[in-house]
Formats: C-alpha cells, sequence, structure tokens
C-alpha cells in the first residue's frame, strides 16, 4: 500500500509540473464543447432554389412570390430559362432545389387541367434532401389551398415532442457531444503514460521495485481520474449555462455516471499503453481506434436503430454507446437509476476487464 | 535534388520497417471505411411504434395495418394503455406513442375530420423530424385511400369542386442519389477523414519526435536547406496517403458501389494539392512544439475540428453564420465538398475552380508558414 502512495506520489507530481499540458487537458475539452456544440446541426434553412421559367406567366408569378418571400426557409439563387443550365448550378452547389415551370402553366390552370410541376431535389445527402421536398411541397399545397382546392377526408394529427420539444439540435448533441469529448481525452491521458516510461526506460526502475502490475495500472489511472473528473463537472455545468440543456434528472447521478465512464476511458488508454512499445503507435491507436468509432458508433450523431444488426452489436463494446444513452437519459428525459441501472452495470463490467486486461499484459511484458 | 531524395529515402525506411504503424497506415483504415461506413447513416427506419388505440374500429386497426406495412415502423404494440405507453418512452423500447382517440371513425364518418395524438421521443437524434413526416404521410394517404368508403356522399361534392379548383401536378425527382443511399453521401466523407487523419498524425508528430530524441541536431548541422528539409519530409508522406486514397477509393467502389460520375485524373489532382496543404499543416505543428504528446494534443483538437466543422457529416448549410466562416478555413470542408461533387455530382473543373484555388493557397502559405517555423528554431 505505502508502495502504490509513492506511486501516486509521482504521478501527481508528474502532473503538476507540467502546467502546459494539465492546462490543455482541462481546457481542451470544454473549448470543444462550446465550439461544437454550436458547429453540429441538422437544421435545413435557406435553402437556395432555382427556378426554370420557360415562359413566366400571372400563376408562375405567383408561385415564384410565394418561394420568394418564404422568409428564410427558401432563397431564389437563380432563374434560368431552360433546364439544361440545372446542371452546373446544382454541382457548383448554388442551388439545392430546382422548381421547373412548363409553358402554359396559368393557361392549363385556367382551363381547370392539372398543371405539371417538376421538383428536382440535390439528394446527395438524403435527409436534407427529403426535408427539402417537404418544404418545396408545402408550398406549393399552401398555394393550391389559396386557390380553392380542398380534400374529402382529414385526418389531423396533433404531434408532440417529448423530451426536446423544440426539436433543437444542440439538446440532441451536447450530451453526445459531452461523452466524445470526454472520451478521447480521457483515452489519450493514459495512453502515453506506460510507453513514454518504456520509451524513456525508466520502465526498468518500476519493474524491479516491489510494485504489483496491478498496483502500477492504478498507480497511473487515479490521478487522471482527478482531472478528467474535473473536465465532467466544468462540461456538465457548460451544458447548462451556455447551451441551457436542461438536467431534468438528478446531477450527482449524472457526475458519479460521468466518473464511471472516464474511468472506463482511462483504461482503455492504459490497456492501449501497456500492449504498445512506442509512444507513436500508442497515439495513433489512440487517435484511430477511438476517435471514429465513438463518433460513429456511440449514437451520438448517427441513430443506432438504423445500422445493420451486426454493427449494433459491434457498437455493444463502445463505451460511449453507454454513456451517451445515460447521459441523454438523465439529461433530457429525467430518468433516474432505476431505468439506468443495465448501462450502469455495463460501464463497470468494461472497467473492470479493462483494467484487468492492462494488468495482465503488463505482467506479460515483465517476463 | 538529391539530398532531398535522400532525406526522404530515410523516411520511408523508417515507416516501412515498422510492422505497426506500416498496420496502421493501411490495413486499420481499410477495415474502418468498411465498417464504419454502414454505421454511418441517419436513414431513420424500423422505428419502434406503440399504439394506443381507444377507437378498435376497422378503421383504426386499419390505420395501425399501414404504419407496419411502410416499412418505416415497427409496431410493438398494437393495443396498449396510455400508462404504459409512458414507460415504453421512458425506458427507450419506443421511439413513438400513437394514440386513436375513442370516435375516431364516428368524427370521420360525420364530421369528415378527425384528430390523432403522435409523440415522438424526440430525444434520439435528427430522426424525430423524419419520423413526423413519415407518419404524416401515411396518414394523408390513408385518408385518401378511405374517402370513398366512408364518406361516399359527399366525395361526388368534392370531386366535382376538385375538378374545378386549380391542382398542380407535382413530379419529384431526387438528383445524383435517386435511391437515397446514405453510403453514397458518406463513403466518400469517410474516406476523406480517414486519409486526413493519417497524414495529419504521421506529419504532426514527426519532427516532435526528431527533436525529443534529439536526431533533429544532426539533421540541423548538414548543409540540407529548410526548404529541402521541410519537403523532404512531405515526399513520403505524401506518397503513402496517395497511395491511402486511391486503395481507398478502390474499396468504396467495389464493396459500396460508390458512384465515380466525374474524371478520375481530376480527382486525383485534387487529392494532391490537398494532401500537401494538410501535411504543410501536420508538418507545421510539428516545429511549432517540443513533445510528442504536445504534438498529439494539436494534432487531436486540429482533427476534431476537421471533424466536426467541415461539413463531413452534417451539412455545412445547417450551421450558424460564425461557424461556418470558421469551416472555409478548414481545408477538409473544400476538399469533401469538391470530392462529393466530382464523384457524385460529376462536376467538372470549371465548377470546382473557387475551392480548388482555396485549397492551392492554402497549401502554398502552410508550406511556407512550417519553412519559416522550422528556420526559426535551428537558428
Amino acid at each position: 500500500m505505502r508502495a502504490l502512495l509513492a506511486l501516486l506520489r509521482k504521478e501527481l507530481y508528474h502532473i503538476r509540473r507540467d502546467r502546459r499540458t494539465l492546462a490543455v487537458l482541462v481546457l481542451m475539452p470544454i473549448v470543444q464543447v462550446i465550439l461544437f456544440g454550436f458547429a453540429i446541426s441538422t437544421d435545413v434553412k435557406n435553402v437556395r432554389i432555382a427556378i426554370v421559367d420557360p415562359a413566366p406567366d400571372s400563376e408562375t408569378q405567383a408561385l415564384r412570390h410565394r418561394f420568394a418571400s418564404t422568409g428564410g426557409t427558401f432563397q431564389v439563387t437563380a432563374v434560368v430559362p431552360r433546364t439544361s443550365h440545372l446542371e452546373s448550378l446544382f454541382q457548383r452547389g448554388t442551388a439545392q432545389a430546382a422548381v421547373v415551370f412548363e409553358p402554359g402553366f396559368a393557361t392549363r390552370l385556367g382551363q381547370g387541367l392539372p398543371a405539371p410541376l417538376l421538383v428536382i431535389v440535390d439528394a446527395t445527402e438524403p435527409n436534407t434532401g427529403s426535408a427539402i421536398q417537404n418544404y418545396v411541397l408545402a408550398v406549393v399545397s399552401a398555394y393550391e389551398r389559396e386557390r380553392g382546392a380542398s380534400s374529402p377526408l382529414r385526418i389531423v394529427p396533433a404531434v408532440q415532442m417529448r423530451f426536446n420539444p423544440t426539436r433543437e439540435s444542440k439538446h440532441l448533441f451536447v450530451p453526445g457531444l459531452m461523452a466524445f469529448v470526454l472520451t478521447i481525452i480521457s483515452a489519450l491521458m493514459t495512453a502515453i503514460s506506460l510507453t513514454r516510461e518504456k520509451e524513456t526506460g525508466t520502465i526498468e526502475a518500476l519493474l524491479v521495485s516491489p510494485l504489483h502490475p496491478w498496483q502500477i495500472v492504478v498507480g497511473k489511472v487515479v490521478p487522471y481520474l482527478g482531472v478528467g473528473f474535473v473536465s465532467v463537472i466544468a462540461v456538465v455545468v457548460e451544458a447548462r449555462l451556455i447551451f441551457d440543456v436542461p438536467v431534468r434528472g438528478s446531477v450527482w447521478l449524472l457526475l458519479a455516471e460521468g466518473l464511471l465512464f472516464i474511468l472506463v476511458s482511462l483504461s482503455i488508454g492504459i490497456l492501449i499503453s501497456a500492449r504498445t512499445s512506442s509512444q507513436r503507435v500508442a497515439m495513433m491507436a489512440a487517435l484511430v481506434g477511438t476517435m471514429l468509432p465513438t463518433m460513429l458508433l456511440s449514437g451520438f450523431m448517427f441513430p443506432l436503430d438504423s445500422m445493420p444488426r451486426p454493427l449494433q452489436l459491434v457498437a455493444q463494446v463502445v463505451p460511449a454507446r453507454w454513456f451517451v444513452e445515460i447521459a441523454r437519459s438523465i439529461m433530457l428525459k429525467g430518468v433516474g437509476l432505476e431505468f439506468l441501472w443495465q448501462e450502469t452495470l455495463v460501464l463497470a463490467a468494461m472497467a473492470l476487464v479493462l483494467l484487468t486486461m492492462s494488468a495482465r499484459s503488463f505482467h506479460a511484458r515483465l517476463e | 535534388m538529391r539530398r532531398i531524395l535522400a532525406l526522404a529515402r530515410a523516411e520511408v525506411l523508417h515507416v516501412t520497417r515498422d510492422r505497426a504503424t506500416l498496420a496502421q497506415i493501411f490495413i486499420v483504415p481499410i477495415m474502418q471505411l468498411l465498417v464504419l461506413s454502414n454505421a454511418a447513416t441517419f436513414e431513420v427506419r424500423d422505428t419502434a411504434a406503440y399504439v394506443v388505440d381507444q377507437d378498435r374500429s376497422a378503421t383504426s386497426r386499419g390505420l395501425v395495418e399501414r404504419f407496419a406495412a411502410s416499412g418505416h415502423f415497427r409496431v410493438i404494440e398494437r393495443a396498449g394503455s396510455p400508462a404504459r405507453a409512458n414507460q415504453a418512452l421512458l425506458g427507450g423500447e419506443a421511439t413513438v406513442v400513437l394514440t386513436i382517440p375513442a370516435d375516431f371513425e364516428a368524427l370521420l364518418v360525420r364530421t369528415g375530420a378527425a384528430p390523432l395524438q403522435i409523440v415522438v421521443n424526440a430525444e434520439k437524434g435528427s430522426a424525430a423530424g423524419i419520423v413526423q413526416s413519415y407518419a404524416a404521410r401515411i396518414l394523408s394517404a390513408y385518408a385518401v385511400e378511405i374517402a370513398p368508403e366512408l364518406r361516399p356522399h359527399s366525395i361526388g361534392g368534392a370531386g366535382a369542386r376538385a375538378r374545378s379548383a386549380p391542382r398542380v401536378d407535382v413530379h419529384v425527382r431526387h438528383w445524383y442519389n435517386p435511391t437515397l443511399n446514405y453510403k453514397h453521401y458518406m463513403v466518400p466523407g469517410i474516406l476523406v477523414s480517414l486519409v486526413t487523419m493519417i497524414a495529419t498524425l504521421l506529419s504532426a508528430q514527426n519532427i516532435a519526435r526528431e527533436k525529443e530524441l534529439g536526431t533533429l541536431e544532426q539533421l540541423n548541422v548538414t548543409p540540407i536547406t529548410r526548404g529541402q528539409f521541410i519537403t523532404a519530409k512531405l515526399l513520403p508522406f505524401w506518397g503513402l496517403a496517395m497511395m491511402d486514397f486511391a486503395i481507398g477509393l478502390t474499396v468504396g467502389w467495389l464493396f459500396f458501389d460508390i458512384p465515380i460520375r466525374g474524371s478520375l485524373p481530376l480527382l486525383f489532382a485534387v487529392a494532391a494539392v490537398y494532401l500537401t496543404a494538410v501535411l504543410a499543416i501536420g508538418l507545421w505543428i510539428s516545429t511549432l512544439v517540443d513533445t510528442q504528446q504536445q504534438a498529439m494534443f494539436v494534432t487531436f483538437f486540429v482533427m476534431m475540428i476537421y471533424l466536426l466543422m467541415s461539413g463531413l457529416f452534417t451539412p455545412v448549410d445547417s450551421m450558424p453564420p460564425w461557424v461556418q466562416v470558421v469551416s472555409e478555413f478548414t481545408p477538409v470542408r473544400h476538399f469533401v465538398a469538391i470530392s462529393r461533387a466530382i464523384l457524385v455530382k460529376g462536376a467538372g473543373l470549371a465548377e470546382i475552380a473557387r475551392p480548388l484555388a482555396i485549397l492551392a493557397g492554402y497549401a502554398a502559405v502552410m508550406w511556407l508558414l512550417a519553412i519559416r517555423q522550422y528556420s526559426k528554431r535551428s537558428a
């Protein structure tokens, strides 16, 4: 025990003396949550629309006017006489959608005949494409209703958006972003701790000391747990104050789960560190191995439900997947442990397994 | 020139002798491309729907049937209670709760309009809006379908009115991605992000490592000039990253069937300019810091900006104006836009001229910056 305390003190000195790194470790998550909390959004607005009107008449002008005066939904960027002009506009990104009239639009409407209208949507990003399509159709049907068309039967849905009534992107993304930023910063913190000792040769000193492998692992993880916890608190405060994300459940539970999650991420770092021999390889493994999987497989950005089944299974081993679920549930739904005990157990089990594996593989290097 | 080649050769040997690094450069990215491309989808399907049917009429059952058959919804309960619906929402088993009121059919027959409550769990990603529009489409299609059966007398009148009222016959075409396949959008993006990550990591830690090991001193006493030094460091990584890009593109084409509508030589020419910019930024970081650890933290920060602010996964158009301005300064944004324009939309040189000019500008500026920064340290 005394040996462990000595190692802890040594690690604390390391952290405290390297002020610059410490500042980076604490400030980076805070800055990133601010930056990306504002940046990540999937709201579709200001759609750039092109209009093809080969023979303008009173009715095409009326409908065009409706697109021009939607107050921010649409922005008419080009009015061209022929469809052949569109390709280049779409390729440049000047237009995301186009409304194509045919000659005689007003004449046909006047005779009570259906007037053809072609809507072209840039569906490169499918959801944006669908959203734009809905907006365009809404403008057209508002125009039709104004002209007196009606449908025989109506089912009127009253839609309620639970847990995030205004559907604000930041409410969805900020809890997930917390998980993302915390995973990477913690994995990075410990990823090079052992490899640095290997590279500089100080590992020999540790090996000849009476410390058990598990004591070395614990000694490397615990000091960083403190640093990580400061980041957790900072990020939660920030989510509340800057982004106005509600914390409907218990703040204490959220902080405790945050601590558990940090422990798991630090364990990943220490495992990478125990298994690799150079800082370069450790860093690459930590970045390449945690960044994209955490971003793509945690449900932070892309809904897990939509992924193919095998990938959903793979996602089960990504710790952030569980923490994103926990953070969103506590913050937005306001539920407590009675709904989250499974997720919590999974995280605890992961921490245990990862730490045991690190101690084991570190042991192997002793021989 | 001979000096550049000698130093470049040394770098190539460093990388090729280290199995772990080699695997990280070639095998890991390809694996990630294969796996993650399946994950990166905002597509919404199989939404778990919980139905509270208080009407229990033929009409309400038919409606639930339409939801189940649409392919967008998976009905997990057809005759639930409001209390258990709430539990299902809180517990995460249900994403949508559909409540059909007791007099649904009667109201439709009597007045031609009936309310319906839809509760969406809006906590889960951007899916909520899409779920809502799917539901709305099913409802209006169903209303049209059952109209003649429920209100046969009024349909004649309405039909007569509809004939006289002006109707716009709308056809919708989805250009560039008619099947709405997310892979066509995401695979080019993921490929770019992987190549960028490898290139930035390799270059950012390179000079920092030489500083740590002390071998930079040895290089400083050789007659090599700063420009030669930076160029020699840049060349081998540039070659490796280009190979990565080519392999990744082949994998994307073979396994995900991503479209290649534009000119490949043009794409590779742009990639060459882009990688020069990215590697120069990496080398600049490397000359700036003292240790590999610092290099890694800066790289990490830069990578996050690259990934989240460049329109790789969420459209730049959706970002607030100040973020759009910031994103102009990330080369990734321009390259992602160009790759998608060339691959998916078949754009030519004229259409991508502006972003390409910006990329070329970056490459030149960052290369010069890296050289200047290095000279300071060696002086």
